[in-house]
């Protein structure tokens, strides 16, 4: 296999805690990322779900270079971008752009769509020369979907949907190779939501980029991602193909988290079993020893409380090839399937069903 | 019917124009049932939930037709004073933001407690103890201690229980819960919503769930009510809505989800954007994105058509919608 596009190893964002105002001691410290590693090949979708507060916005911030890692290494085509700075550190982050969630405040109200679209080619003016940005931004426009004639409105004359899409516009002006979205669709309707997933599918192909993309919902991660990466508390728990994360998960955390999600069919509701963690997600500044899940898992055992579980493949699926067969973090692997299969009995009639209290 | 709203109309009158946000809602409920209300923002969903609990803002809202029917009396013929007594005791609301809708100054305890000392006239000694079998009942581990604490010492999931439990406090007959798991985590969403059922069930509530969510509704609703620009476009009992809609709309909403259980294609988008509520285009409201329009939608309103006894559509082709 070629060489990956980005390749992530040992990543680690702690947030110092400290105490007292002129000599400042640190008591501690926000683990928001502690210990990540995945690589992304070109022209792939990775995706990345997880709770709030489990690091993947975290993740996502250190990637294009908003937040220093603690510690780490980020290699970009085999170069490790944490170390650079000056004009190598400019190249490199013209490659790497990031989707914004929220269309409404990632979008200066006293910029035009032309100045927001076009404020990219200032700094990097090597991409477009000064005469020919106007007819680049517009270019823009159209390739996401918009009227080119709109370079001059403000972002407040669009909707949501049109605003993620002029985000989405100002993260390809300079032809990155990689796009990190984080959570790019959340704050929109559900019949605007579609529109711009299909509208990142069609532009991957384009203009062959790769994406990190970053979502809670995993219904939308299945639909955009290659392989499927789950985070819980600063770390990657369960990462591998979308098949073999959605139909064979072998992490419990993974499994609870895919048995939660509301399918929309209300014939599953009588057939699928559910697992409902009890508890909330431990404090950062305080995470369990062993393995971090173990305070809400159900086969946690003393080994658990010990030994902090690798992301590799479980020994037990080692010598098996199959969809089992992918990284899992976990003492106690095994595999259980939690979404139901695909169409199973969804055309099957049953009678006489309305009318009863909620399943 | 323990509820009945009929051809409710709301509008907002604002300095650029009047908004049109209810036009002509009808939905009822009964005891021990979920009625889910399905729409985007700007469907008018909230503005009629909040117009039944008067708790809508007049001005700039204004309730200009309709009746609200609770256990046979018209809520809006009511005095205030009338209302208030109503709200709270006989119905209760849910937010979707537990944080914003809880008092950051007054303990827990004060404001679960405040329920039983306004409308039941206990003492707060008394109400302290029931607030803390309350916090009891949503499952709030250690309740006795943390009945002193204040909002922000909760966590997202801890912090709605708490406005279950108030809404649940003096038993009503109704509840209605606008968006009540939208702001959290998938499975602090699935114990929520697991609980919110259980005691819907034990109490033989009638339940109003406002939601976005397609797979939300799935789980817990009996009826759907999907609501478009202010109307209601179809309502159906929940397994008939999911196998066959009767809407344009309705279908473009199931299609245009990406589902958990299978890798799709390309999803299916409902072209452009939900109407200006002070612009509503003449017709069908939705006419202007809909795949199946004609010239009669363009011109013409559509009534509610009866599909069977149990659901309605409001679409001038809903055989044919419900048919491919």
């Amino acid at each position: 296999m070629a060489e990956p596009i980005l390749e992530v190893s040992g990543l680690v964002k702690h947030y110092p805690l400290t105490q007292g105002i002129v000599f400042k001691k640190q008591i501690g410290a926000v683990k928001a990322v502690d210990g990540v590693d995945f690589a992304l090949d070109k022209g792939e979708t990775l995706g990345i779900v997880g709770e709030s507060g489990c690091g993947k916005s975290t993740v996502a911030k250190m990637l294009v270079n908003l937040e220093k890692p603690t510690a780490g290494s980020i290699k970009y085509k085999g170069e490790d971008i944490t170390a650079l700075s000056g004009r190598a550190l400019r190249t490199v982050r013209r490659n790497i752009q990031m989707v914004f969630q929220d269309p409404y405040t990632s979008l200066n109200p006293r910029m035009t769509v032309g100045d927001i679209i076009g404020e990219p080619y200032e700094i990097h003016p090597e991409v477009a020369p000064k005469g020919d940005r106007r007819r680049k931004v517009q270019d823009l426009l159209d390739v996401v979907g918009l009227n080119p004639e709109y370079i001059n409105r403000y972002p407040h004359q669009f909707s949501g949907g049109q605003r993620q899409r002029i985000g989405i516009a100002r993260g390809l002006a300079l032809r990155p190779e990689i796009i990190v979205a984080d959570e790019p669709v959340s704050a929109l309707d559900v019949s605007v939501q579609a529109q711009v997933i299909n509208l990142l599918d069609r532009l991957q192909t384009e203009f062959e980029l790769s994406y990190l993309f970053i979502a809670h919902d995993l219904s939308i991660v299945r639909h955009i991602s290659d392989r499927v990466g789950v985070m819980y508390l600063g770390r990657i728990v369960e990462i591998g193909r979308d098949a073999e994360i959605y139909d064979h998960p072998t992490h419990p955390y993974t499994q609870a988290l895919l048995s939660a999600v509301p399918v929309p069919d209300p014939e599953a509701r009588e057939h699928r079993e559910r697992i409902i963690l009890s508890g909330d997600v431990p404090s950062p500044t305080n995470v369990p020893s062993g393995c971090r899940f173990r305070t809400r898992c159900w086969k946690a055992q003393e080994r658990c409380e010990l030994e902090v579980p690798l992301l590799a493949v479980p020994a037990e699926f080692r010598l098996m090839s199959g969809p089992a067969a992918h990284d899992s973090a976990c003492h106690f692997a095994e595999e259980k399937q939690v979404v139901p299969p695909e169409e199973p009995g969804r055309q099957q009639e049953e009678a006489g069903e309305h009318g009863n209290g909620p399943g | 019917m323990l509820l009945e709203v009929r051809d409710l109309h709301v509008e907002f009158r604002t300095r650029d124009g009047v908004a049109k946000a209810v036009n002509g809602v009808n939905y009822g409920v009964d005891a021990g049932e979920t009625l889910a209300v399905l729409g985007e923002s700007g469907s008018g969903k909230s503005v009629t939930a909040q117009a039944v609990m008067g708790i809508l803002d007049m001005p700039p809202g204004k309730i200009t037709g309709g009746e609200i029917l609770f256990q046979g009396k018209d809520l809006l013929k009511l005095k205030e004073e009338e209302r208030r007594k109503v709200r709270g005791a006989e119905m209760a609301m849910i937010f979707q933001d537990a944080l914003s809708s809880l008092n950051p100054v007054l303990s827990v305890g004060d404001q679960l407690g405040e329920m039983f000392t306004v409308h039941r006239g206990m003492s707060r000694k008394d109400a302290r103890t029931k607030a803390i079998e309350l916090m009891d009942r949503v499952r709030i581990p250690a309740a006795k201690e943390r009945v002193r604490q204040f909002p922000h010492q909760f966590s997202g999931g801890m912090r709605q229980r708490i406005m279950i439990a108030m809404a649940l406090a003096l038993e009503p007959a109704l509840i209605i819960a606008d968006e009540p798991t939208t702001a959290l985590d998938v499975t602090v969403q699935a114990q929520v919503m697991d609980l919110l059922a259980e005691l819907q069930r034990e109490l033989r509530m009638g339940l109003i769930l406002i939601t976005h969510d397609l797979g939300v509704v799935a789980d817990v609703a009996d009826r759907i009510a999907v609501m478009y620009a202010g109307r209601i476009v179809e309502q159906a009992p929940v397994h008939d809505i999911y196998k066959a809609p009767a809407h344009p709309y309705t279908k473009g909403l199931l299609e245009s989800i990406p589902r958990l259980d299978q890798k799709g294609q390309e999803l299916y988008a409902i072209k452009g954007l939900p109407p200006n509520l002070m612009n509503i285009p003449p017709g069908c409201a939705f006419n202007p994105r809909c795949p199946m329009a004609q010239d009669v939608c363009r011109t013409d309103v559509p009534p509610l058509h009866e599909v069977d006894d149990q659901r309605v559509s409001a679409c001038h082709f809903w055989r044919e919608c419900l048919n491919g």
